[in-house]
């Protein structure tokens, strides 16, 4: 203790009471020491990172993701920087007074935005609330501006996908959404991370790797606002590629609006390579809906839409082909020279088999008839008595290598193969022979079989091109978005078959004729645009026993699907169609004006297409 | 006015060096701490604050001149003036941070209960200056200081000003057990006031109710007015042995401090300079301590004596609360950091407090 001492004049009483002050004042020292080396030695490394946490943020930077293109370099998926508006009412000192200067700035509505203040009482504290979502650029540039005097209002950068054909090419194009638990577990390697966007269904799943952007990041110091400082550290992102489809924007669009109110799904393909020029499913949904993100009520009536809008009816959808089906069992009958083309075959207007009678749609019935007539008039009774020639297992066989009850292989998720029965695959599943009673519905394309549009597509196209079976395609090029080619894609065959030189022009004489003698089933798909060959089909859904039901008198459940299945030009075709309505009624009245209206879409863009080819060849010459 | 020779000659320059050295301090620190990262300048508060100083010396130097045995017929009027000054505060004056503490007075704003200090001082100085009965003082003989004290400080509880109500209250009870107030008497004081604690709780503003409460448990409300100590303590703890350097204290420049340029400025100081400044500043205080208590030892009179102690409370209870409380020790109530904090009131008066000492320290000789 420090004695100081004392003039003899000074009071005595003071040397004890200066000596008790000093005291006081030493052990007072002695703690506010103690404190600060307690504070800053003992939990000094503590208090440093905790000052380090307080001050700098990771900012995520999503990589834009690709954009993707049709086969003319028409954009059909753009991805854009989009800015949300966010609010952290803890970060602002006067929450009220903030949002009421920002609906000054933004010339909103003060009470809209103070009441979702209210709504999101609930919500965690220092919680982003969102006030608005991809607001446009007006607003944008004025909270930037005004930033300083909105404590608490921040922005978020986000990648907006944006579907330029809405619900057009839905299925095709897919979804993005949010990642998933188990999704990010498998994904983490990849580089994503919690909150991260993902293509959920087509498209945009299947080409995810090449899509999707890198994300970069900013490490940003903030201030005790939240507002940011400086960057300290920035890892740039990386867009996405750019993918070129060989979808045809506006065939898409035709086919679409064909199936406007219908329940169905219409393919188109490259008769010479298998690539796919439009692919529609309806009900369709929108994208765009995923893109700023589905509500839980939204993605509730989706899932439970009793017409399953998320379903891809051109590759899931499993309906039994009906007529379509006899192209096959002609195919076979030729090849197997079960019959000639010119063998006739009496047809009553029923078949009796057995202890069951098979009836033609036909009452009066066909009188004799031989394959061409067969074909164009769609008997049924010829095609039950071919079928029993041909027997179940060879018409399988015939079935299979055209495509059908087989994965085609399309890059698209959850395909459906379909189902082609035979007497191996009935024991199998039953443990019972094929009966011979079984073959006629087979050979009409009823009972077990089922096939899914795109596989009808991709045999008409087989048919069309001389028997070679090309695996479905729709991406032809992957390119950086400086131009850099990373990945390309061709035609793929699966099989050649090798067929006579004469079955295919038997059948195909044949699948003209339905359409354009008059006599045929497909008389509605006639165009005078250009020379359209293809089979109608009526698929039955409810076996009508004893009685002849127009399909229009059932419940819309019990109708038949409609098919129509056709290539064009009818002498060395280029386009494959398929068209399906489900419960459509019949494929004559209901399906064949769909795909007629997908040709002439084609072909009115084809002879369109010289002429600007023309005047850009125009253009270099008068360039050079 | 004839200066003596032997004035000059016994004129305390260690005193004047650690005055002139905290100011420093003190500027510097204010600069750090209203210098705007993004906009790469300071606020004008610093440069004003050394206006301040450069009144505070004028104002020590006039404390200086005159001998303090005039201060004798000073004390009274002058805690009549800062009594009716209070008065004023109390229905002119001006608001902020929720309490009314002010005077505008145009050419600038005074902040009276700052020169209660004073006031409080000189007039129990004065009181006490006679010699005290042999056991010393009973209450009942103390009733005159009470009733001048007790209206200043209720003036001060009113505005609400919780820190300096308590701060004058220390200085009181202080300059009266030093004056002679007798030991027991100041235990029946204080146990009295152990028993009117709970009555007073409930005169406290809401607020200043929460601020003990969240000293008591500061995780109470993190974001809240826990934030104040949470952050405080951050800046503290993160300034570890070295400090972060001038300017780069984060807490202080990203605003995660609070009243970083007032209260909080021992916080700044402590996230920028480290330990060892720390204590380098503590010294400067705790030096400025021990010469004031060998200027009571050696004042030729009571008279000087007292006014030395006086200013000694002064500086011992607010520096000791302010940074007890930065540090999360005491709960935070709005106290300065003397001659470091911002604030022209709190300057000049602590200038003409170290002027007072000097007064008494340089005229230990003469007659």
């Amino acid at each position: 203790m420090l004695l100081i001492p004392f003039r003899k004049e000074v009071a005595p009483e003071f040397r004890r009471r200066t000596n008790y002050l000093m005291t006081m004042v030493s052990i007072a020292f002695l703690l506010l020491t103690g404190r600060l080396f307690f504070l800053q030695i003992i939990q000094g490394e503590r208090y440093t990172y905790l000052s380090e946490n307080n001050r700098i943020r990771l900012k995520k930077i999503p990589g834009t993701r690709g954009m993707v293109f049709d086969r003319k370099g028409q954009l059909l998926i753009d991805s854009r920087p989009s800015f949300d508006l966010l609010f952290v009412p803890e970060d602002a000192k006067e929450p009220e007074t903030t949002l009421r200067r920002l609906a000054g700035v933004l010339g909103r509505d003060e009470g809209e935005l103070l009441g979702l203040l209210e709504e999101n009482q609930g919500r965690p504290p220092f919680e982003e609330m969102v006030l608005g979502r991809d607001i446009d650029w007006r607003s944008l540039v004025a909270v930037e501006t005004h930033q300083l005097d909105l404590p608490g209002v921040t922005l978020r950068i986000r990648p907006r996908r944006s579907y330029l054909l809405n619900s057009t090419a839905a299925h095709l194009l897919g979804y993005m959404g949010e990642i998933g638990s188990k999704q990010l577990k498998a994904q983490k390697e990849k580089g994503y991370g919690m909150g991260d966007e993902m293509g959920q269904f087509g498209l945009e799943r299947r080409w995810e790797e090449f899509l999707r952007g890198r994300n970069g990041g900013q490490q940003v110091e903030v201030d005790a606002l939240g507002r940011r400082v400086r960057v300290l550290h920035e890892v740039e992102d990386v867009p996405g590629n750019s993918v070129y489809l060989t979808l045809d924007r506006d065939i898409q669009e035709t086919a679409y609006e064909a199936l406007q109110g219908k329940v169905g799904a219409i393919v188109a393909l490259e008769v010479n390579s298998g690539a796919i020029l439009a692919s529609v499913s309806t009900p369709a949904f929108d994208p765009n809906v995923f893109a700023r993100g589905v509500t839980a009520e939204e993605w509730r009536a989706l899932g439970q839409d009793r017409m399953h809008p998320l379903n891809n009816r051109a590759v899931q959808g499993q309906y039994p082909p009906g007529s379509t089906f006899k192209i096959v069992l002609a195919v076979a009958a030729l090849e197997e020279k079960v019959i000639d083309p010119e063998t006739q075959l009496q047809c009553h207007g029923s078949m009796a088999f057995g202890n069951r009678v098979f009836r033609d749609w036909k009452k009066e019935g066909h009188g004799a008839v031989d394959l061409h007539k067969g074909i164009v008039q769609s008997c049924d009774v010829y095609f039950y008595q071919l079928g029993q020639r041909i027997g179940i297992d060879r018409i399988a066989k015939y079935a299979r290598a055209l495509g059908l009850g087989e994965k085609t292989g399309i890059a698209l998720d959850d395909e459906k193969p379909g189902l082609i029965p035979d007497s191996e695959w009935k024991m199998k599943r039953f443990g019972q022979p094929w009966f011979p009673g079984e073959t006629p519905s087979a050979s009409i394309g009823q009972g077990y079989i089922t096939v899914t549009p795109l596989q009808m597509a991709n045999m008409m196209a087989t048919v069309a091109n001389g028997g070679t079976l090309y695996r479905p395609w729709f991406v032809r090029r992957v390119e950086s978005l400086d131009g850099t080619l990373i990945r390309e894609y061709g035609p793929e065959k699966i099989r050649s078959l090798e067929l006579k030189e004469n079955t295919l022009k038997h059948i195909r004489s044949a699948l003209a004729d339905v359409v354009n003698s008059g006599a045929g089933t497909g008389g509605r798909a006639k165009s005078n645009m250009v020379a359209i060959a293809g089979k109608t089909g009526t698929a039955q859904v409810a076996e009508m026993r004893g009685a002849y039901v127009k399909s229009e008198q059932l419940s819309y459940l019990l109708r038949d699907h409609a098919w129509f299945v056709a290539y064009a030009p009818a002498e060395n075709p280029v386009i494959a169609v398929a068209a399906l309505v489900e419960h459509g009624g019949h494929g004559a009245t209901a399906a064949a004006p769909m795909a007629k209206k997908v040709i002439e879409k084609y072909f009115f863009l084809q002879n369109s297409l010289p002429d600007s080819k023309q005047a850009s060849r125009q253009g270099e010459i008068r360039a050079n | 006015m004839q200066i003596d020779r032997r004035l000059v000659s016994h004129f305390d320059w260690t005193l004047l060096g650690i005055v002139l050295g905290l100011a420093l301090l003190g500027l510097l620190t204010i600069y750090s701490a209203t210098y705007s990262v993004t906009e790469r300048h300071a606020s004008g508060l610093a440069t004003k604050q050394f206006y301040w100083f450069m009144v505070g010396v004028g104002a020590m130097l006039a404390a200086i001149a005159i001998d303090y045995h005039h201060l004798d017929r000073l004390a009274y009027p002058f805690y009549g003036v800062v009594l009716f000054l209070l008065l004023l505060v109390l229905f002119v004056g001006s608001t902020g941070g929720g309490s009314q503490r002010w005077l505008n007075l145009g050419f600038f704003i005074l902040q009276p209960s700052e020169l209660a200090k004073l006031a409080i001082v000189l007039a129990l100085t004065k009181y006490l200056q006679y010699d005290e009965p042999p056991n010393g003082y009973r209450l009942r003989d103390l009733w005159v200081p009470f009733l001048f004290v007790a209206p200043l400080i209720l003036l001060t509880l009113v505005q609400p000003d919780l820190g300096t109500a308590i701060v004058l209250s220390l200085i009181f009870i202080s300059i009266m057990l030093m004056g002679g107030l007798r030991l027991r008497s100041f235990f029946y004081l204080a146990a009295t006031g152990v028993v009117l604690m709970p009555i007073a709780w409930h005169f406290l503003k809401p607020y200043q109710q929460k601020r003990i409460l969240i000293f008591l448990d500061p995780d109470l409300d993190p974001l809240g007015a826990g934030y104040h100590v949470i952050q405080s303590k951050i800046a503290v703890g993160s300034g570890r042995l070295l400090g972060k350097g001038y300017l780069h204290g984060t807490q202080n420049q990203l605003d995660f401090l609070p009243a970083q340029h007032t209260d909080f400025i021992f916080s700044v100081f402590a996230e920028e300079w480290g330990l060892l400044s720390c204590l380098f500043l503590l010294g400067l205080y705790l030096t400025l301590m021990v010469l004031s208590l060998r200027v009571v030892a050696r004042a030729k009179d009571r008279f000087g004596s007292l006014l030395v102690l006086g200013v000694l409370t002064i500086f011992f209870w607010q520096v000791t609360i302010n940074v007890a409380m930065v540090t999360g020790l005491l709960p935070v109530v709005g106290i300065p950091l003397p001659l470091l904090s911002y604030g022209g009131s709190s300057m000049v008066s602590m200038m003409v407090a170290v002027g007072l000492l000097m007064n008494v320290s340089m005229r230990r000789f003469t007659f």
